[in-house]
């Protein structure tokens, strides 16, 4: 038996008793040179044939990242595929979606998309949903939160349909490209992350299909089962929408200054401190303040998180913050710099604010919100209008405000008309017991279940009043507004991070 | 009174435009478009015609548009306009 050949029999006995096959000796090698070969490979299709090829039936879930905001280019490209395909009864688990994704009002009306899971809603879409387009209520959930349900399975995705700046035959997809045919960029690509981990089949589109290997890359390989070669994934430009411009406004740098202020003084600005700014004017000029004092005071931060930012990279390149992770670049600049920065991370969303042990939340000292409005009780509405009109998103707010240990929102008290510190409001998004600080101009309010901190500002110097105080004030300039005209079906649902139900958003009337 | 037609306002953020015509029929016609109608509609029409009534004015027709305007800025407005309209100068008496 020192032949293989005399083994033969063996071999077909063991592979019976083995329940295998017997090594048929059939494979076909080729020569061709790789570079050529790799475009060959087999999960290359057009979007038609790995929507085929993926098994997509009707009643399923698909996802999208919104990592391109305003100019994402894959939602109505692919649902408009799908429709054409025929397509009904989809349900669609966005990580966000915005103004540009108008066209699935005629996806809903048609019967293509039923049922929609999003961290926010914005514009026409936003609008039609909250006077009852769908019949089942959208299913709102924080960045973390929808994390951490894709990777628990309790979001159970079908097909994902995930852009990609550039991504190699093999599926290895990134957010940016270092190829000269580049495209778009977005940068970091953390809602993709848990999406192309957990959903039984993955579809990278992109717009620049490039050499293997893709590395660094966001999104791994093994986790991919198709690649779409188009023309754009995405318009790069909407990226920021405007985001990094200085504000000129005084209200904003006002409430910008009393926002270091509570940073400066609250007790965590210390050697090693980690951060999270929003990409608000107020939230940026703050981030100008806070830069200046940790130069005078020589003090530096182990790591800042977002939505990072221009100002945030600036402050990484000069030394005063050690590590970025990014789920989301929230500018041009923050993208190029996570392709250019080796300690700029990019992380998936369950890593950056799930409720599990170690996402980056979790070790977050501090983190400057925005609100569209506050209440008496430290109760935050970053997504209903105070028109009773979706016209927001949940984002990472509440899963920021619940970990961090000192969690800031920055309101002005009225905007126009509309008071922004109010009795009760619209829509329970972040829980009072969670935010620590409220910042308006007319004064800043500490939660009454931090004593400590209040303290710590008072001895700093700055004045701390009461909410209903500012309340209040509010009222008295504005009048006291007439309650809004909701009907009684339910249009939204808003998830707590740990997926419990939260509180409902109900169809407004005319 | 005399009404003729006046404007006054603008249609900036935190502004309110009032255009007084004569009166079709008796009473005072407020046709409002408010940005916080929802909110503030029926006080926004309560300042109107308070404004309008202290200064003798029964009958108009009111277009409102407001983009937001606190309630001072609306008196402001309503005010002026109907100066314009009625020829009587509040201020100088």
């Amino acid at each position: 038996m020192s032949s293989y050949m005399e083994r033969s029999a063996t071999v077909k006995s063991v592979a019976a008793a083995m329940n295998k096959q017997v090594f048929a000796n059939k494979i076909e090698k080729s020569g061709e040179f790789r570079k050529e070969y790799q475009m060959k490979g087999s999960k290359i299709a057009t979007l038609e044939d790995a929507i085929i090829k993926s098994g997509l039936k009707d009643g399923m879930t698909i996802s999208f990242h919104h990592h391109f905001r305003g100019g994402d280019k894959v939602v109505n490209m692919v649902v408009g595929k799908l429709a054409e395909m025929g397509f009904k009864n989809l349900t669609i688990a966005a990580s966000s979606l915005s103004d540009v994704h108008a066209p699935l009002i005629e996806h809903i009306r048609n019967g293509v998309v039923t049922g929609i899971s999003t961290s926010g809603l914005r514009g026409e879409l936003a609008e039609e949903i909250s006077r009852g387009l769908l019949k089942e209520p959208v299913v709102f959930r924080s960045h973390g939160g929808r994390g951490g349900a894709v990777m628990s399975g309790e979001l159970h995705i079908d097909v994902a349909f995930l852009g990609a700046s550039s991504c190699d035959p093999a599926g290895n997809a990134s957010g940016y490209s270092r190829s000269e045919n580049a495209k778009s960029i977005c940068g970091a690509l953390g809602y993709a992350i848990p999406d192309s981990m957990m959903a039984d089949k993955v579809v990278i589109i992109t717009d620049d299909l490039v050499e293997y290997p893709n590395i660094p890359n966001a999104i791994s390989e093994d986790d991919v089962d198709y690649v779409v070669l188009v023309d754009s994934v995405g318009d790069s430009s909407k990226i920021s929408s405007g985001a990094i411009r200085d504000t000129k406004n005084p209200r904003d740098i006002l409430l910008a200054q009393m926002a270091a202020k509570v940073i400066i003084n609250g007790g965590y600005f210390q050697d090693g401190f980690s951060i999270q700014t929003g990409s608000g004017g107020a939230s940026l000029a703050a981030v100008k303040y806070i830069r200046e004092s940790m130069i005078e005071k020589g003090i530096h931060a182990s790591y800042a998180l977002g939505g990072i930012t221009a100002h945030m990279v600036k402050m990484h390149e000069e030394g005063l913050i050690h590590r970025l992770i990014d789920v989301q670049s929230f500018d041009r600049v923050a993208a190029e710099s996570i392709k250019t920065n080796l300690l700029h991370k990019g992380v998936g969303a369950n890593e950056y604010a799930s409720t599990a042990e170690g996402s980056a939340v979790h070790y977050l000292d501090m983190v400057i919100l925005s609100a569209l409005e506050v209440d008496v009780n430290f109760n935050v509405n970053v997504l209903v209008g105070s028109n009773g009109v979706i016209r927001g998103a949940v984002g990472g707010h509440p899963d920021t405000a619940a970990e961090s240990a000192l969690s800031i929102v920055v309101c002005p008290l009225m905007r126009g008309r509309i008071p922004c510190v109010v009795k009760e409001v619209t829509t329970l998004v972040t829980p009072g017991s969670t935010v620590d600080v409220i910042v308006t101009e007319y004064g800043i309010a500490v939660n009454p279940r931090r004593p400590e901190l209040a303290e710590r500002l008072r001895k700093a110097g700055l004045e701390i009043v009461d909410i209903h105080e500012l309340q209040r004030l509010a009222y008295d300039y504005v009048g006291e507004p007439d309650p809004l005209p909701f009907g009684d079906k339910v249009v939204g649902v808003v998830l707590n991070r740990d997926g419990s139900v939260q509180d409902v958003i109900m169809n407004i009337l005319d | 009174m005399e009404i003729k037609n006046a404007v006054a306002g603008t249609l900036e953020s935190g502004d309110i435009m009032i255009q007084i015509a004569p009166a079709e029929k008796e009473g005072l016609h407020i046709d409002l478009d408010s940005t916080v109608a929802a909110q503030f509609g029926r006080q926004i029409r309560a300042v109107i015609e308070e404004t309008l009534t202290g200064m003798g004015v029964t009958d108009a027709e009111i277009k409102a548009t407001d983009k937001g305007a606190r309630d001072c800025t609306i008196r402001a407005r309503v005010t002026a306009a109907a100066v314009r309209a009625t020829g009587v100068d509040v201020w100088e008496s």
